[in-house]
């Protein structure tokens, strides 16, 4: 694929609101997880609960809007001046020529959850504040940004579980190599919610203690919410070189189970080298790899057998150990830290892991390591087998 | 403007029981009478995971396959864009009200079929398909952004893609809310390259110019249309029945998506 420019992201989870303070979290080691006090929720396991979203209110033109997951998408969308950053692309390109490409395992289904809670004892009816379009549709995420942004271009959300954020790249390049629009708007947005905290639970797929990726004895994730955008453009318009630079999307399904990964890994094979190939490189290429990691039994050996024949020794971690399990927003959250790694020469050290499990091959860092790296490939895979790489470099 | 071919064809709806026997329905030649939609019980899933399948899934993989049969094409090797509205509302209604009880155990099988993807999933585990997959949302404008990407990644791609849509009413008390009225797939199988199976050139363009949305002139019918994002289809549907030369409306947010539709080979 041609390469695209990142020059503006933003990035809120349970490390903090913004670049700066997520990539000071990673530098000091620091993770974002406490044990779970969400809501009503009585489970015995570990969340990255982003602080103070309770009292936040979504803009008062958007009021019908205002949920859990559209206050973390203005959440985003204020950090790092992205809002900003995106007003002076719609004023160069028009508002018309801009897409809107979203990730969301569950939108805005908290309001759902609660809404079924208050349900008339008569007649059965949500009660009338519940906003059907604005925070129930799985789309609502992206209108509520299109609005809030003011951009009238395509838009969609994608949603295929946990890769969900890493597709929306895929889509924006092929929506922009088309001619549909001239940059697009790209990231995801998932927020705590019973649905998946009591889902995971019931799969037995949730830690009790931080979750502890690539451990012999991890035993399931940490569930977190988080927002995070970027906004790519064609190099030829964006003018200054030095950016950073969407380089490859590989996309592929597992054809296996619903929720358990492939045992030999081969879907996160197939789309690690699809996005390779799409970016015209080889896995040498790569300074290290941003792994989906997610702690549980079976997914890790599934990644590991991937990685580890694909790119022998390169330095690999997961960073869910720092932001919990992010869902639909994983993928945009590990994008944006793969670019804060190239940005700032830190590959960030696994956190939670005491003992690597032996059986694991790849070379998986427990602690963090200051290196200047221009090439990361960052891993999101689903249930459902749906499997998406991605890989960003720094223009040299 | 992006141009695919299309190869095949699949629908499954209120009196529309494949493509075949709903195309003189479509074109006016017969009389639509609605009936409840009949999914066929899918033989292509092993059959554990048969059982836990919703009727969202039965319905995209029945019009999915009906179109890869009419298209020749070999399901396994294709790459696939699956677009809904409501993804399946009866077990998010199941998943909802346990929540709101003081016994929040809901079922693994309920949770990993909750995904918006599950369709997706099932497919792939059926045709044992590894090519890239996505399953897309844009409320009432689903079949048009699906069929806006699936354009797109023909064009730009290379490949052939296969587009399923589909949507299923939700139960109450969330039909009072979104009152979508009957359960409809639909699925085209398109290319980049004429071939020997392709039989329609869809033209297709994004954009702002003003323009009327295109309605079906059977009043079921559009009724169907206007009340299932899914089933927004119809009109390309009804131009492909035809096989005359056409141009569908489609809303798409603030701006429309234009299909010029011409039979092939040319008239």
């Amino acid at each position: 694929m041609q390469p695209l420019a990142i020059n503006h992201f933003s990035i809120v989870n349970a490390l903090g609101s913004g670049a700066a303070a997520v990539a000071r979290a990673l530098s000091e080691g620091r993770t974002g997880l406490a044990r779970c006090g969400f809501e009503t929720v009585t489970l015995e396991t570990w969340v990255g609960e982003v602080a103070g979203l309770d009292a936040v209110r979504v803009r008062s033109d958007l009021a019908a809007y205002d949920c859990r997951n559209n206050r973390l998408a203005q959440a985003g969308l204020e950090a790092d001046n992205y809002a900003d950053a995106v007003a002076a692309a719609r004023e160069k390109y028009g508002a018309a020529r801009i897409g809107v490409f979203m990730g969301t395992s569950t939108s805005g289904i908290l309001q759902t959850e609660l809404a079924y809670r208050r349900r008339d004892p008569q007649t059965g009816a949500l009660p009338a504040d519940f906003h059907y379009v604005e925070s129930h549709n799985t789309f609502s995420l992206a209108k509520f940004v299109q609005r809030y942004l003011g951009l009238t271009g395509p838009a969609f959300v994608v949603s295929s579980a946990c890769s969900s954020s890493a597709k929306v790249f895929g889509h924006a390049a092929r929506m922009m190599a088309a001619g549909v629009c001239d940059a697009a708007v790209v990231g995801g947005v998932d927020s705590l919610c019973l649905t998946t905290l009591y889902g995971f639970h019931s799969l037995g797929l949730t830690s009790r203690a931080p979750c502890r990726p690539f451990d012999v004895d991890r035993d399931g994730i940490s569930v977190g919410e988080g927002a995070g955008f970027a906004l790519l453009e064609n190099i030829l318009s964006t003018g200054a070189g030095g950016g950073m630079r969407l380089l490859g999307v590989g996309e592929s399904c597992d054809a296996y189970h619903m929720s358990t990964p492939h045992p030999e890994g081969l879907g996160a094979q197939l789309a690690m080298q699809h996005a390779l190939d799409s970016a015209g490189l080889t896995a040498a290429d790569i300074d290290y790899v941003n792994l989906h990691g997610t702690a549980t039994k079976a997914s890790d050996p599934s990644e590991d057998k991937a990685v580890h024949a694909l790119f022998g020794e390169t330095p690999v971690s997961s960073t869910k150990g720092a932001t919990g399990h992010l869902l639909g927003a994983a993928g945009i959250t590990e994008a944006i830290i793969s670019l804060l790694a190239i940005e700032h020469g830190l590959l960030p050290g696994g956190l939670h892991t005491r003992t690597l499990d032996p059986q694991l091959l790849s070379n998986y860092l427990l602690a963090n390591k200051q290196a200047r790296i221009s090439r990361v490939l960052s891993n999101s895979f689903g249930f459902g087998g749906s499997n998406c790489s991605l890989v960003f470099g720094r223009d040299t | 403007m992006m141009r695919v071919f299309v190869e095949g064809i699949g629908l499954l709806g209120p009196g529309l029981n494949g493509w075949p026997a709903s195309r003189a329905l479509l074109t006016g030649d017969a009389a639509y009478v609605e009936t409840p939609t009949v999914v066929p019980a899918s033989d292509w899933l092993p059959p554990a995971e048969r059982r836990r399948t919703g009727l969202p899934v039965k319905l995209a993989l029945a019009a999915g396959r009906e179109a890869f049969v009419h298209a020749g094409r070999d399901a396994a090797i294709t790459a696939t864009v699956f677009t809904s509205s409501s993804g399946d509302g009866e077990n998010l209604d199941h998943i909802c009200t346990t929540l709101a009880t003081d016994d929040r155990d809901i079922s693994p099988t309920r949770f990993h079929n909750s995904v918006h993807n599950a369709p997706a999933g099932y497919w792939s585990i059926a045709t044992r398909s590894q090519a890239p997959s996505t399953s897309l949302c844009c409320h009432d404008a689903s079949f048009a952004a699906g069929l806006l990407d699936a354009a797109t990644q023909v064009a730009v791609d290379g490949k052939p893609v296969a587009l399923i849509t589909y949507d299923q009413p939700y139960p109450q008390p969330l039909h009072a809310v979104r009152p979508i009225t009957v359960s409809f797939g639909m699925a085209l199988v398109l290319t980049g390259q004429s071939t020997d199976r392709a039989f329609a050139t869809l033209d297709v363009s994004y954009g702002a110019a003003a323009a009327t949305v295109t309605r079906m002139p059977d009043h079921g019918l559009e009724r169907i249309r206007a009340s299932v994002p899914a089933a927004r289809s119809l009109p390309l549907l009804a131009a492909l029945a035809r096989a005359a030369p056409a141009v569908i409306v489609l809303a798409y947010g603030d701006q429309h998506l234009r299909v010029e539709m011409t039979p092939w080979p040319r008239p």
